[in-house]
């Protein structure tokens, strides 16, 4: 629980929101505060539990090799910032 | 005669068989009342045409002789979580300002195959994260209630269902569909004075629901009393083969099959949530449906679910971080909203278009997300977390053991007024405190109102139930229902 | 392609030795390798929705909802991909985990609709396995190496992006995102190029044979990331680089080789090799740093919420069991001992399915129509194949899929030959215009009279006509010269257009000539 503004800025960046210096000031001690409660969990003991992985029993199901969906490029565009050609468009990439 | 609009999802479905008034009379009677509740800020959206079209099919096959579909001449209010097709669907988010889908939630699709019409889409918290309605960026909802004595500040509908809670409690809608993660189903309605209840994780479809926290997410109806809640989650619940965690079970006839008589039925009250500084009004009124319950015939027995207090602290490393995964998908390249400015590459898109889109509530759950789950920490907190979340599970395993239902409060304080808890997330996050348990454990559990608090403000009781009991719960509901005689409601101001 | 393919077998050839060193100023350098190949799984659907697969559709126009992300879209898992990793585990003989989960691969990028991929980190599907290459063609058991498979996990391809069309925007297509791939994670075992490429290559053998992916690398279904790192023999693992995509054989083995000397190059100058992805130049010979990629690496993988573990039972890997072919190295020991092929032979048949495939067929049928048992056959059917059908193949630019003699034609031709209707020049005669026609042997025997002749009084005929005509080389013979032997045989079968049993000829000859 020792939360910076520098790791506040990593977290932000891997998260990809742009916050300020400000901003980072204001998230370091709240999240501090938040993670700092969140860490009583600590004391629980768990070394014989399992981590849950279905909340209520049951199995995952597979779907037959069947084409369902497809062919409906407009629908799929409709709601984009921009697009053109049929394609999604964003800022050039540079690999 | 009361008003059409005072009337439940029961009461109109059987008032429009019988003739007693026509579809068209009750969607019209309900679109006024929406029109003109504009100061509660309940709806995002409203679709007087929706609910219209669905009215006049219900005439137009009750003139014909046509058998009558389950909901037809009820109007409904939808939370503007579900996808409904070629309506705005934004989840409160600036991020989906504008957003329609060309799909429809399985949830509100089924409810539109019943024959339910819609008034329009409900405000909540900014993608279901608040538990008071103040991360909504189209603004709070303001509860219809007020504290007695003149006080007129605004008060919190609850959250995040809260647009739906308070349209509900204001009578401009019978019904409404919410979203419960931690207890965004049951808080609100227990903070207006409403049944709501999320049933057991995978009874109703997540497909289409714009996603929170998926292993917790859960939808449930609400409504003014527990039969409509037993209506309207019998025509959401249902097995949908396009997600993957639907349980593919049968509906069971909860309406039909309801019924107040608990004898036989054993009680467990947890010990644990008897938590120092829970006002005492609160305690009083669980004793209260203690006795209750009793007089339904139930027996009563003391349990304990030793992790009770460590059940937020996992709740809020869960959802965070499934949260900061599920929402990742908002980076202004497909739908939503796009911030970029000129000269700015993909990913200073992606961090600019984020910071605008969402708000600061949701921002701060994605940080802890990405937190908890970054290199170094995954173990300590999500793995830990999904330890203790199987404990927390055992611990219900165990008390259901020795008794069928538990009863709890919903809510550790009536409703607060708006901005008195946003200051503080922590203090906020402690709202959930009774609700979030059983969130965990995927069990099912409602809220019924209860009593007032000496401030003439609505309190809950929380019902929880073994999974896919949902049967019991209701039962146990209706019977504090019948007890409790709650029939106060908030006066109109708006 | 097949013929291609027989090209890869001649390069393995060339391979001489598995301790391959790099020479340094510092004295000589072992190259480590391991391979991460990514393979996409033969399906008609996505992974996880129901949307085509189908390579070269239209932009976007093999999307759904789940594949765009759409706001409360959930994944639901496609039972063949799971099938076909299962089957590709059980053909490397690894072990299938009955037991496995999908995680969340969280990373922002304009071809990941979703924000992260689903792959499977914690719980694969499959685990260890291993894969036999042979480092000499002419005796595949001569020289062979075992090459650890460390897991073989499920996971969602990424969509395409283009950067040519505009010139300051990328355009994303969708249609790859979503597609179910294998990822194949080998142990770093590989210790030369030439192994790095023999183990594609018996990879790539594999997964066709199981027909769990194509193996088109050229279309991208199967494509590898390389790690490379270098040290002095003996010593420790030095540092690795991961060169991302590499889409061929012959790359891979490039990538490895200039990758491998850049690292040492690097390290005698005094610098030191950092950990990174790197990309592969094949224009310019190089690789180069990725350095767009570098910050992505806190991944921040969890299980999927939206997908409960996958849980597998016996029946069902029975069936998977049940429904595999057999495999490379199987079918060629079997040619080997069963039908009596050479070790060359077995190898170069065996190495692609569709070549064993389609000599199976023609053996079949050349059994079924000779009334002999294969084994006799093999010999011939396996030599005309190699030899004849695949000249003519190389030189029509044309492979077995679009061959104008199929299996069954093949057989009839080799059915002719061996009862004596046909003579080896008459045969190879009667192929020809198999080429080109399409039709059948019997037929264009029947049809052109091509048939070969054993009729002696026919034959004898023509052999008094021809001695009659050279009596100066009758008297030579005669004299002791038998070599012009050859020259009379000769004289005969053009007399008879080839049509001749040459056998008859001789015969005849010899009793003639012998006056």
């Amino acid at each position: 629980m020792s939360v910076d503004t520098a790791t506040v800025k990593k977290v932000a960046s891997l998260a990809r929101i742009a916050i300020s210096d400000a901003d980072a000031e204001r998230l370091a001690p709240e999240l501090n505060n938040i993670l700092g409660w969140i860490e009583q969990l600590g004391e629980v003991d768990t070394s014989s539990v399992e981590p849950m992985t279905a909340v209520i029993p049951n199995k995952l199901r597979l779907r037959e090799d069947v084409v369902t969906e497809g062919n409906q490029r407009d629908a799929v565009l409709q709601n984009a910032p921009q697009g053109e050609h049929g394609f999604f468009t964003v800022p050039k990439v540079v690999e | 005669m009361s008003e059409i609009t005072d009337l439940g999802v029961a009461a109109l479905r059987d008032g429009v068989r019988a003739g007693t008034f026509s579809a068209r009379e009750v969607a019209d009677a309900f679109i006024v009342k929406v029109s003109k509740a504009k100061a509660l800020n309940a709806f995002i959206v409203e679709t007087p045409e929706h609910a219209l079209a669905a009215a006049t099919a219900a005439d137009e096959a009750l003139a014909k002789g046509e058998a009558l579909k389950p909901l037809a001449g009820v109007p409904i209010g939808m939370k503007d979580l579900f996808a409904t097709k070629g309506v705005q669907t934004t989840a409160a988010s600036h991020m989906l300002e504008g957003f329609k889908p060309v799909y429809e939630s399985t949830v509100s699709q089924k409810l539109w195959d019943a024959g339910a019409g819609m008034l329009g889409k409900l405000n909540l918290d900014q993608f279901a994260m608040g538990s008071s309605n103040e991360t909504s960026y189209f603004g709070n909802v303001i509860s219809p209630w007020r504290r007695g004595g003149g006080d007129n500040a605004p008060l919190a509908p609850g959250g995040s269902s809260g647009g739906s809670s308070a349209a509900i409690a204001a009578r401009l809608v019978p019904g409404a569909t919410g979203t419960d993660t931690g207890g965004s189903i049951r808080q609100p309605a227990a903070f207006t004075g409403i049944s709501g209840i999320k049933p057991t994780y995978g009874r109703c479809s997540r497909w289409g629901v714009v996603a929170f926290a998926s292993s917790l997410d859960q939808a449930g109806p609400m409504a003014r009393d527990v039969k409509d809640c037993a209506i309207l989650l019998e025509n959401m619940a249902g097995f949908d083969a396009k997600d993957s965690t639907s349980l593919n079970l049968p509906v069971p006839k909860w309406e039909e099959l309801l019924s107040g008589d608990l004898k036989g039925k054993k009680i467990g009250i947890p010990k644990e949530y008897r938590l120092d500084g829970t006002p005492e009004e609160i305690l009083a009124l669980w004793d209260q449906g203690i006795a209750w319950v009793k007089d339904a015939g139930a027996e009563v027995v003391e349990v304990s679910l030793p992790h009770t207090k460590y059940a937020l602290p996992t709740y809020y490393i869960i959802a965070p971080a499934e949260a900061s995964s599920n929402l990742a998908r908002y980076d202004g390249v497909r739908y939503g909203l796009r911030e970029l400015a000129d000269g700015q590459n993909l990913q200073d898109m992606y961090a600019a278009t984020r910071a605008a889109g969402f708000g600061p509530e949701v921002q701060r759950r994605i940080l802890i997300g990405t937190y908890v789950l970054s290199a170094g920490f995954y173990d300590a907190y999500f793995t830990q977390a999904s330890k203790v979340r199987t404990l927390i599970a055992q611990d219900f395993e165990n008390a259901f053991t020795v008794c069928d239902l538990l009863l709890t409060p919903t809510a550790p304080s009536a409703a607060f007024a708006l901005g008195e808890k946003s200051a503080d997330p922590l203090a906020m996050y402690l709202n959930d405190v009774f609700t979030v348990p059983a969130s965990l454990a995927g069990l099912p559990a409602m809220s019924v109102p209860a009593g007032l608090d000496s401030a003439g403000l609505p309190l809950g009781l929380q019902i929880i139930g073994k999974p896919l009991d949902e049967q019991g719960v209701l039962g146990a509901g209706l019977a504090i229902e019948q007890r409790a005689g709650f029939t106060a409601r908030p006066e109109q101001w708006w | 392609m097949h013929t291609r393919q027989a090209a890869q077998g001649i390069r393995i050839e060339e391979m001489i030795e598995s301790t391959y060193r790099i020479q340094g100023e510092t004295g000589e350098w072992e190259v480590v390798i391991g391979l991460e190949v990514h393979a996409q799984v033969t399906s008609n659907a996505k992974l996880f929705s129901g949307a085509a697969t189908s390579f070269g559709a239209e932009p976007n126009s093999q999307v759904s909802l789940i594949d765009a992300a759409m706001p409360g879209m959930l994944p639901t898992p496609n039972l063949e991909c799971i099938r076909q990793a299962v089957r590709t585990g059980m053909a490397i003989g690894a072990v299938i985990n009955k037991w496995s989960r999908f995680d969340r691969k969280n990373y922002f990028y304009a071809d990941l609709p979703q924000g992260y991929q689903i792959s499977q980190l914690f719980h694969p599907l499959v685990g260890e396995g291993q894969i036999d290459i042979s480092l000499d063609d002419k005796d595949p058991e001569a020289n062979v190496k075992t090459i650890g498979i460390e897991r073989i996990h499920v996971e969602q391809d990424a969509g395409k992006l283009m950067h040519d069309q505009h010139p300051t925007r990328s355009y994303v297509d969708l249609n790859r995102a979503g597609v179910a791939l294998m990822e194949i994670v080998s142990k770093p075992d590989m210790r030369s190029p030439q192994e790095a490429g023999a183990y594609l290559s018996k990879l790539r053998a594999i997964l066709r044979y199981v027909g769990s992916c194509d193996g088109n690398m050229d279309q991208g279904s199967m494509r590898a990331d390389v790690n490379v790192s270098v040290r002095k023999p003996g010593a420790e693992f030095g540092t690795r680089t991961e060169t991302k995509n590499v889409n061929s054989v012959r790359f891979v083995m490039q990538t490895v080789e200039i990758e491998a000397r850049r690292q040492v190059e690097v390290i005698e100058a005094g610098g030191k090799i950092v950990q990174e992805t790197r990309l592969f130049d094949p224009d310019k010979g190089e690789t180069r740093s990725m350095r767009s990629k570098e910050d992505a690496h806190d991944y921040r993988y969890f299980p999927d919420p939206d997908l409960l573990p996958l849980e597998l039972d016996d029946a069902f890997l029975e069936e998977c069991r049940a429904s595999l072919p057999e495999l490379p190295d199987a079918k060629r020991r079997r040619y080997e001992q069963e039908l009596g092929l050479s070790a060359y032979n077995a190898a170069t048949l065996t190495a692609d399915a569709d070549t064993a495939r389609w000599f199976e067929a023609l053996l079949a049928e050349g059994a079924r129509i000779q009334k002999k048992g294969e084994n006799e056959v093999a010999r011939a059917s396996a030599n005309w194949l190699l030899s004849d059908l695949y000249g003519a193949l190389n030189r029509l630019n044309k492979d077995l899929d679009t061959s104008p003699v199929s299996p069954e034609q093949g057989a009839e031709l080799l059915a002719l030959a061996a009862d004596g209707t046909l003579s080896g020049p008459l045969a190879k005669q009667v192929f020809e215009i198999m080429l080109e026609t399409g039709d059948a042997a019997g037929k264009i025997v029947e049809e052109r009279g091509l048939k070969q002749t054993s009729d002696t009084g026919a034959i004898e005929a023509v052999i008094a006509e021809i001695l009659a005509k050279n009596p100066g080389q009758l008297e030579q013979y005669r004299g002791g010269k038998e070599a012009l032997f050859g020259f009379f045989v000769g004289q005969t079968m053009k007399a008879m257009a080839g049509k001749a049993n040459p056998a008859v000829v001789n015969e005849l000859l010899k009793k003639a000539l012998a006056g």
